[in-house]
C-alpha cells in the first residue's frame, strides 16, 4: 500500500466505447487475403460497450451485473488495461490488481510452490514478495502438505483454493474481479466470502464483476447493471437487482402481459377483463419487493344476471406449480347476486413471501357449487417479478421466528 | 477531459491499453526473466538426463555432419581445425532457428496470459529469446572445454564473442518481435518460416568455409557475407578458433562493407519492433 492518502475517485471510467470486429470470415492466410482483398471490409462491427460512463470511490465495493454477453468482461478488461478502448477515458488512482481467472500462468508440470511464486508475479508481485508470501499461501490455501507436488496432481478443488490463496496475497489498493466466486465447495466458498469481507473492512476499493445478484446485495455498496453494452442502471444493489429480474424474466412477454390468451374457459356470463398486481402504497407495479405487502386486482363485468358465483385466485411460479390460492368461498365472503352489467373489483392483499423470480395469478369466476363449472377463467393472466435477495430455496419465504433454546448446560462427564 | 476534471489527483493513472512496453520497468524484467527461466526449466521436464540433451542436440548434429563432411563429401578436409569451426558454426545457427522458431507460436502460446493480465507485450518474444540464451550459454561452455581440448591458444580476441552475440542477438529479437505478432494474424508465417530456416542454414557458412565460394565467384562470396549470420559465423572462426582464416571485414571484400550486414540487422531490429508494436494493442483481441 502506498503511504500518500489517497484522495478522489479511485476509478473513473468517462464515456467509454469498444467495437469488435468480428470478421465474416476467418481470413488467417496470405493468399486468403491476396485473392480477396476487398473482403475484409466485410466484417461486421459488434458493439460491446456503448459510452460507458461511472466512477468508484476509495473504499467502495463496486458491483458490476449483466446477462451474458452484456458487455461487462469486456468492461473489466478494458479497465485492466488488456483491451484498448475505442474512445473514453479510463482513469485508475492507486495500485490495481486484476483477477479475471484464478490461476493465471499456471502450469501442470511445476510443483505448487513454483506454480505459486509464478502466478504471484503474474499478478504483479516481486519476486521476493512472492517468495515470502509462499508460506501464507500455503497456509491459507490448507496444502501445506502438498507444497512439493505437482499441480497436475491436484484436484480442481485444490488448484482452485492455491490460485485463490494467492490473489489475496496482492496488496493492491484497487481489485478487479471477475465472477471468481462460483468455484469451489461449500467451505472454501464460505473462506472466500470471509476474505471478501476482510477486504471490505480493510477498505479496498473493489470491482466485482458477476451475474449473481445475491453477492452483489450481499457485498456492493453499488452497482451497475449493462445491458448490450449500455449502462441501464447504476446505484443501490437493491434496484440494480430489481431492474436485473425485471430484465432476465422480463423475456418474451413483458411483465404484466398475459402468458397465454386462448388458455380461457367460461361461458361468457361474466367477463375477468382486467387484473393486476399494486405494491404496497397502492400503486400498479410490475415488480414487487419480497416480503412487502402487495395486492392483485381482479377486475370482472357480469354480462348477465349471476347468483352467488365463487370469485378465485391462484399464484403459479413459472413452472405451473399452484403454490397459493384462495377464494370467496373459503372466505365465506358473501358475494350476493351481480346484475346485469355490474363491475366488480377483487382485491387480494397479501404479505409477499414468494420467492424472487416471475410469478402468475389465475383468476376464475365459478358457478355455485363446485369450483370447476367455469364462467370465466383466465389462465396466467398476470404476471409479476419478484425481487429480492433472501431466497432461502424454497418457493416462498414464509414469516416466521428462528429460534435456539438450551434446554440445559452440558452434561458433566461422569465416570462410568 | 482531464484527471483533474474528475476530482482526481494528478498522479492518477490514465489506462491506455495494452502495448509492447510501457508500465514498471521492474516488472518488465521479473516478467521476462520468470517466463525465460520457467520455459526453459520446462524444456526438457521428464527427461532422465534433463540439460544434458540440451548440450547433446547440437553435439549429436555436429557428429553426423563431420562424418558426413569430412569422411564422404570432402569439404572439410583442407579447413584448419575444421570440427571446431563446424561445432560452433552449428551453435550459433542453433541459437538462430531457437529463438526465431519458438518465436512464432510465443504470443498463441501464451494466450492465456495475454487475455487475462495486463504486461507489457514484448515480454513474450523477449522471453523467448532469452530462454535461447540460456541455451546458447551452455553449449557455448561445451565449445570453449572442446576448444581447450583442442589445444587452441587462449587469445584476447575471444572478448570479440560479446559484441558479436550483441549483434546476433539483436537480429533474433528483431525476427521474433516480427513472426510472433504476425503469426497471430497470418498462420502461414509457420510453414514460410520453416522453408526460410534451412535457407539461411545453407546460405551461411556452417558446413562450408567461405573461401569455397571465393574461389567460383569472389562477387558471390561477398554478396553471402552480406548475410548478417554469415558475417557473425565468419567473425567467430576467425575470432574464437583460426586467427589465418579470413576475418568477416576481408571476406566481404572491405571494413566499410560491413556496414551493409549492420544496416540490415539494425533494420531487421526497428522492423521488427515496430510491428509489434504496431499490433501489440490489439494481440489479446486478435487471438
Amino acid at each position: 500500500m502506498s503511504d500518500a492518502p489517497l484522495t478522489g475517485p479511485a476509478v473513473v471510467v468517462d464515456g467509454v466505447s469498444k467495437t469488435f470486429q468480428l470478421p465474416q470470415e476467418q481470413m488467417h492466410t496470405l493468399k486468403e487475403r491476396a485473392l480477396h482483398p476487398l473482403r475484409r471490409s466485410a466484417s461486421e462491427r459488434f458493439k460491446a460497450l456503448q459510452d460507458v460512463s461511472f466512477s468508484v470511490e476509495h473504499g467502495e465495493f463496486f458491483g458490476i451485473v449483466g446477462r451474458n454477453g452484456s458487455g461487462k468482461s469486456t468492461l473489466l478488461k478494458c479497465l485492466a488495461g488488456i483491451y484498448g478502448t475505442d474512445s473514453g477515458d479510463i482513469y485508475v488512482n492507486g495500485r490495481m490488481s486484476t483477477f479475471i481467472e484464478l490461476g493465471v500462468g499456471f502450469n501442470p508440470d511445476l510443483a505448487a510452490r513454483d506454480n505459486a511464486v509464478l502466478n504471484a508475479i503474474m499478478l504483479g508481485l516481486t519476486r521476493r514478495e512472492a517468495d515470502e508470501a509462499f508460506p501464507r499461501i500455503l497456509e491459507f490455501s490448507e496444502l501445506q502438505e502438498f507444497s512439493e507436488l505437482k499441480i497436475k496432481n491436484y484436484s480442481s478443488g485444490m488448484l482452485v483454493r492455491l490460485a485463490f490463496s494467492v490473489m489475496i496475497q496482492v496488496k493492491a489498493e484497487i481489485l478487479l474481479i471477475d465472477e471468481v466466486l462460483a468455484v469451489g465447495d461449500a467451505a472454501f466458498q464460505q473462506k472466500c466470502f470471509d476474505e471478501f469481507d476482510r477486504l471490505r473492512d480493510e477498505k479496498r476499493t473493489m470491482l466485482l464483476v458477476t451475474h449473481d445478484m445475491g453477492a452483489v446485495v450481499r457485498y456492493c455498496d453499488r452497482a451497475m447493471l449493462l445491458e448490450q453494452g449500455v449502462v441501464n442502471v447504476t446505484g443501490e444493489p437493491e434496484l440494480v437487482g430489481a431492474e436485473y429480474f425485471k430484465m432476465n424474466f422480463g423475456r418474451g412477454a413483458a411483465p404484466g402481459e398475459p402468458d397465454r390468451d386462448h388458455n380461457r374457459q367460461g361461458d361468457g356470463r361474466a367477463n375477468i377483463h382486467e387484473a393486476w398486481f399494486c405494491n404496497e402504497h397502492g400503486e400498479r407495479s410490475e415488480n414487487l419487493p419480497q416480503g412487502r405487502p402487495c395486492s392483485l386486482h381482479v377486475a370482472i363485468h357480469f354480462n348477465v344476471v349471476v347468483d352467488r358465483p365463487m370469485l378465485s385466485v391462484a399464484f403459479e411460479d413459472a413452472e405451473h406449480r399452484v403454490v397459493f390460492a384462495t377464494s370467496t368461498m373459503w372466505h365465506e365472503e358473501v358475494t350476493g347476486e351481480f346484475q346485469a352489467g355490474e363491475e366488480v373489483i377483487l382485491r387480494v392483499e397479501f404479505e409477499n413471501a414468494f420467492s424472487p423470480g416471475r410469478w402468475f395469478a389465475t383468476p376464475a369466476v365459478s358457478r355455485r357449487g363446485g369450483g370447476a363449472d367455469f364462467i370465466d377463467r383466465r389462465q396466467r393472466m398476470v404476471s409479476v417479478i419478484v425481487t429480492g435477495s433472501t431466497g432461502g430455496g424454497g418457493l416462498v419465504d414464509l414469516p416466521h421466528d428462528l429460534r435456539l433454546e438450551r434446554v440445559s448446560g452440558a452434561a458433566p462427564v461422569t465416570p462410568p | 477531459m482531464s484527471a483533474a476534471d474528475f476530482g482526481l489527483p494528478p498522479n492518477a493513472r490514465p489506462i491506455r491499453g495494452p502495448s509492447a512496453l510501457g508500465g514498471d520497468w521492474r516488472r518488465f524484467v521479473s516478467l521476462t526473466w520468470t517466463l525465460a527461466v520457467t520455459e526453459f526449466r520446462l524444456k526438457f521436464f521428464g527427461s532422465v538426463l534433463g540439460y544434458f540433451w540440451q548440450l547433446m542436440k547440437p553435439l549429436m548434429l555436429f557428429g553426423v555432419l563431420f562424418v558426413v563432411f569430412t569422411e564422404f563429401v570432402r569439404i572439410g578436409g583442407g579447413v584448419k581445425h575444421y570440427p571446431l569451426v563446424l561445432l560452433t558454426g552449428i551453435v550459433i545457427y542453433t541459437f538462430y532457428a531457437e529463438v526465431t522458431a519458438a518465436s512464432v507460436g510465443a504470443v498463441l502460446q501464451r494466450e492465456n496470459l495475454v487475455r487475462k493480465i495486463q504486461f507489457p507485450r514484448l515480454v513474450i518474444p523477449l522471453s523467448v529469446v532469452l530462454t535461447s540464451f540460456f541455451n546458447f550459454v551452455l553449449n557455448f561452455a561445451a565449445i570453449f572445454v572442446f576448444m581447450v581440448l583442442y589445444g587452441i591458444e587462449i587469445r584476447l580476441s575471444w572478448l570479440q564473442i560479446i559484441p558479436l552475440l550483441g549483434f546476433l542477438g539483436l537480429m533474433c529479437t528483431g525476427i521474433a518481435m516480427a513472426l510472433s505478432a504476425l503469426f497471430v494474424r497470418y498462420r502461414d508465417i509457420a510453414p514460410i518460416w520453416d522453408v526460410v530456416l534451412p535457407i539461411t542454414f545453407y546460405g551461411s557458412p556452417v558446413l562450408y568455409p567461405i573461401e569455397t565460394i571465393g574461389e567460383r565467384s569472389l562477387t558471390m562470396q561477398h554478396l553471402v557475407m552480406c548475410n548478417p549470420l554469415a558475417a557473425v559465423l565468419q567473425q567467430a572462426r576467425h575470432a574464437l578458433i583460426d586467427s589465418s582464416a579470413p576475418s568477416a571485414a576481408q571476406a566481404i571484400g572491405g571494413a566499410p562493407r560491413l556496414l551493409i550486414p549492420l544496416t540490415i540487422v539494425v533494420v531487421i531490429g526497428l522492423v521488427g519492433y515496430f510491428v509489434f508494436e504496431r499490433s501489440a494493442p490489439h494481440i489479446a483481441e486478435e487471438l
